[in-house]
């Protein structure tokens, strides 16, 4: 049994060290063709590295990623493709910082009335697709993507003067007003200019860890797998699916509106009109690279982060920082392509061992066989 | 190696039947044969010259055309459409190819209407057209894949004499079956597989159905046990007067579901026969809870669970062996270990308050491997990986594992084995001694009369007739599922008797 295992571990990291290769092959022609130095871009992003404030911006925002990618992947596990992260996070942010600002709290309680604010949005603005594709047979494709439209255009309404928005002085920006003191999660502090860590970077950890037991340890965690891997036969086998399809899109949400918080709590405390648009999306490809896997995706979350990070040193030695950008799209293109032919590989290749293996006599000793 | 040192010998104008256990490796030689898998060694021939085939394509144009189990037909479109399908380049796709059908189809005396939708047409009508789609394509030899799998015993005999028809023009047929008696009634020569390797051929003329199925098996089969009645007088199932309904595409409604009313009572097997799809999939999903009924009581014990979640009535002690394994049954890219605790999460010893028990499962896994039989190196391979066979036998074992009080089984021997077949009719019949009540759904007639203590046969949805399965034959059974007996059903004999 021990080579199967060996085996599925050598499959597993086949995938995305194919993926890699490719992208990184495929951008190199990219720099070719452009008539770039295609070695020279590498050596300054690896470079950018061994800088420790780099290091923390890339862990930082790597924490920020992880949690909006375990927000796809729950999707991702039963086959819901919640694409509406983006807009649950950015809803969730606003409204928390907006809820945060308005009320002061004792420490403690202050952080967990904005992180459950910002989960119960998060879990709401997912929750209506999740009703409407239970109840209408919507598709979650369709109705996430239209509500984070509908995020866009309400987070701006709400954030006018007029509303709830605060313009500072001397500035174009509208912010939701600056959360009190008692209400930043505070961060590690890395030495003298190099910043310091989000505090909340260890809670995207801890969450990663509590993603890894309920998905694998539990009986709801099973279910939901069961659903992902073949929706019939969990209904067969008891699962409620309409209820299934709410509650991860419910949690999905929760966790998108955490993956606000990193930077609400521990850097900009108020939601203001730079706030970072995107990393919804980014999720999605740090959850596809990183297999849905609490693992895998800390690795992509890191990789991801990197490419982001280190590439704004590009501009800098006259090289365009969407290379990264290329990049990222290449991954997002060879991932998809590899694990598909990864995975029949495996199976065939399982079936033929297993074939093997019973002529060969390997097959566990069966009452029937032990009696003759 | 899912196969090694076969040797077939296939002559010109004969049926030739191919009979093995699952897993024995007859899909794969035929997969060899039809160019979808290429062999490691080894040579083909076909009338005298060596071939090798690289795609399905290759051995069409030798002339080896193959019938799947599964039909692969468009339902929304005619059987020209489908006829010519793949094939425009042949003989068009007007009038020619028309006249090519129908030309074939009288050769053969198929009887095929090139204009019917493939949807109006019944499971026979539909094997026909695959039959004619692989000769309008100029096969000589035609595999067909357990053809009599779904027919019922008429259609059956009308196939055989189709193949007789084709035979007598002298094409070639290899036929695969599981069913004994059909081998013996329409072949010419037998070869057995076993193990991935011929074991022998046997003369249909002098052989008998055991001695086949021996050979087959590779030892003597277990006697069939005497046949003692278990059924008692304490109801496990009541359902009365169930009725279902469901909108079809075009917005109508129908029922499919009518006015159904059984009892199942401690220690008996009720048998249901028909034909597929006259509301066998709707009554099970309604007792299982899969589809919420529109009227009518269903009782387990003594509880109504008419409108119980599936849970429930799994965690009640509702067993479910299911049509379609693939779709209902299994988690095929998960591990045995995995599927052994599918349907049952809940329940001990799979998981303890909520948390998994990774440990009890797998152990228990690998004791219902070691039970049943079930033919594996490791219950880390996926389920995927495992022959048909072996597959049903794990899902019995599980099923079995948490001591149900009503076992549904739909089809529980469908492409399994005789070997294996023998052991999954041994455990229902063991559990049915302890008091375990069965819904059997089957159509493997010989399989419901012997196993069954109550026949009854489903129509358009309504229970049409009942039988004694200690008199009955299939004929008369058979003869019932396409709607021309109704009532008790009884030998004529006995009839005359009366």
């Amino acid at each position: 049994m021990r080579k199967f295992d060996k085996d599925r571990l050598i499959l597993g990291l086949a995938g995305p060290v194919v993926a890699l290769v490719v992208a990184i092959a495929l951008t190199t022609v990219v720099l070719l063709v452009s008539g770039t130095n295609p070695i020279e871009p590498y050596r300054i992003m690896f470079e950018q590295v061994s800088y420790t404030d780099v290091q923390v911006l890339i862990v930082n925002q790597a924490g920020i990623y992880y949690l909006a990618a375990l927000a796809v992947a729950i999707g991702f596990r039963m086959n819901l493709f919640n694409i509406g992260v983006d807009g649950q996070y950015r809803l969730a942010a606003m409204l928390s910082a907006l809820v945060g600002a308005s009320i002061e709290l004792p420490g403690p309680l202050h952080i967990l009335l904005i992180m459950l604010v910002a989960m119960l949005v998060g879990a709401f603005w997912a929750g209506i697709a999740g009703i409407l594709k239970t109840t209408r047979g919507v598709s979650e494709v369709v109705s996430t993507i239209m509500l984070n439209a509908i995020a866009t255009a309400l987070v701006a309404y709400l954030i006018l003067p007029k509303n709830f928005g605060v313009q500072p002085e001397g500035s174009n920006n509208l912010t939701t007003g600056e959360i009190a003191e008692s209400g930043w999660f505070p961060g590690l502090s890395m030495g003298e200019g190099a910043g310091e860590i989000y505090g909340f970077t260890f809670v995207a950890v801890a969450l990663g860890v509590l993603y890894w037991f309920v998905l694998n340890r539990t009986r709801f965690g099973f279910d939901l797998r069961a659903t992902g891997a073949s929706e019939s036969a969990a209904q067969a086998s008891g699962v409620d699916a309409k209820k299934m399809i709410l509650t991860s899109m419910l949690i999905s949400g929760a966790v998108a509106g955490l993956a606000g918080m990193p930077t609400l709590l521990g850097e900009t405390h108020t939601y203001s009109l730079d706030f970072p648009a995107g990393v919804g999306f980014t999720g999605i490809t740090i959850a596809l690279l990183g297999r849905n896997s609490p693992i895998g995706i800390a690795f992509s979350a890191l990789l991801i982060a990197f490419l982001d990070k280190s590439s704004a040193s590009l501009d800098q030695h006259g090289y365009e920082k969407e290379i990264a950008t290329i990049m990222q799209g290449l991954i997002v293109i060879s991932v998809v392509v590899s694990y598909e032919l990864v995975r029949r590989y495996g199976l065939r290749r399982q079936q033929q061992k297993v074939g093997e293996e019973l002529a060969a006599g390997g097959a566990i000793k069966t009452d029937k066989e032990v009696a003759a | 190696m899912a196969n090694h040192d076969i040797n077939l010998t296939v002559r010109k104008g004969t049926v030739h039947a191919l009979c093995g256990e699952n897993g024995a490796g007859k899909s794969t030689l035929m997969k060899i044969l039809y160019g979808m898998q290429k062999p490691d060694e080894g040579t083909i021939t076909v009338d005298g010259t060596q071939v090798s085939f690289a795609t399905p394509g290759d051995a069409i144009e030798r002339g080896i055309g193959m019938v799947h189990q599964h039909f692969m037909l468009a339902d929304n479109l005619t059987v020209l459409e489908n006829v010519v399908l793949g094939g425009e380049k042949l003989h068009g796709i007007g009038a020619k190819a028309r006249k090519k059908i129908l030309e074939i189809s009288d050769a053969y005396g198929l009887g095929v209407r090139p204009d019917a939708l493939v949807e109006d047409l019944g499971v026979a009508d539909r094997q026909r057209v695959e039959i004619l789609k692989v000769l309008y394509r100029g096969a000589k030899i035609l595999i067909l894949d357990e053809p009599t799998a779904v027919l019922v015993p008429q259609e059956v005999d009308a196939l055989f004499a189709n193949l007789r028809e084709l035979k007598a023009e002298g094409l070639t047929v290899i036929f695969i079956s599981h069913k004994l008696g059909e081998v013996l009634s329409v072949a010419d020569d037998i070869t057995v597989i076993r193990r991935g390797t011929t074991v022998g051929t046997a003369d249909p003329s002098s052989t008998t159905p055991r001695q086949l199925a021996e050979l087959m098996v590779g030892s003597e089969l277990p006697s069939p046990e005497t046949r003692e009645s278990t059924v008692t007088e304490v109801p496990m199932l009541k359902v009365e007067n169930l009725r279902l309904t469901a909108t079809d595409p075009d917005g109508v409604v129908r029922e499919v579901l009518a006015g159904i009313d059984f009892t199942i009572h401690k220690g008996e097997v009720l048998g249901i026969a028909g034909v597929e799809g006259n509301g066998q999939t709707e009554l099970i999903d309604a007792l299982m809870g899969l589809r919420d009924p529109d009227g009518g009581v269903i009782t387990l014990d003594t509880d109504d669970i008419s409108h119980a979640s599936t849970r429930k009535r799994r965690e009640d002690g509702i067993g479910y062996i299911p049509e379609d394994r693939h779709r209902q049954g299994l988690l095929l890219e998960s591990p045995l270990w995995e599927n052994r605790i599918l349907g049952h999460v809940t329940e001990r010893p799979n998981s303890r308050r909520g948390v998994l028990d990774l440990k009890a499962a797998r152990q228990d896994t690998e004791r219902i491997v070691r039970e049943y039989d079930v033919r594996t190196p490791g219950i880390e391979v996926t389920a995927a990986s495992l022959s048909g066979g072996n597959q049903q036998k794990l899902i019995v074992g599980r099923e079995m594992s948490h001591a149900p009080k009503l076992l549904i089984a739909a089809h529980p021997t469908r492409g399994v084995d005789v070997g294996a077949q023998a052991q999954i009719w041994d455990r229902i019949r063991e559990a049915r001694h302890e008091g375990l009540a069965v819904l059997l759904i089957s159509a493997d007639l010989d399989e419901l009369i012997g196993l069954s203590d109550t026949l009854r046969v489903m129509f358009r949805g309504r229970l049409v007739a009942d039988a004694d399965p200690a008199t009955i034959t299939p004929e008369e059974l058979g003869s019932a599922m396409t709607g021309a007996a109704t009532g008790h059903l009884e030998h004529p004999e006995d009839g005359d008797a009366r």
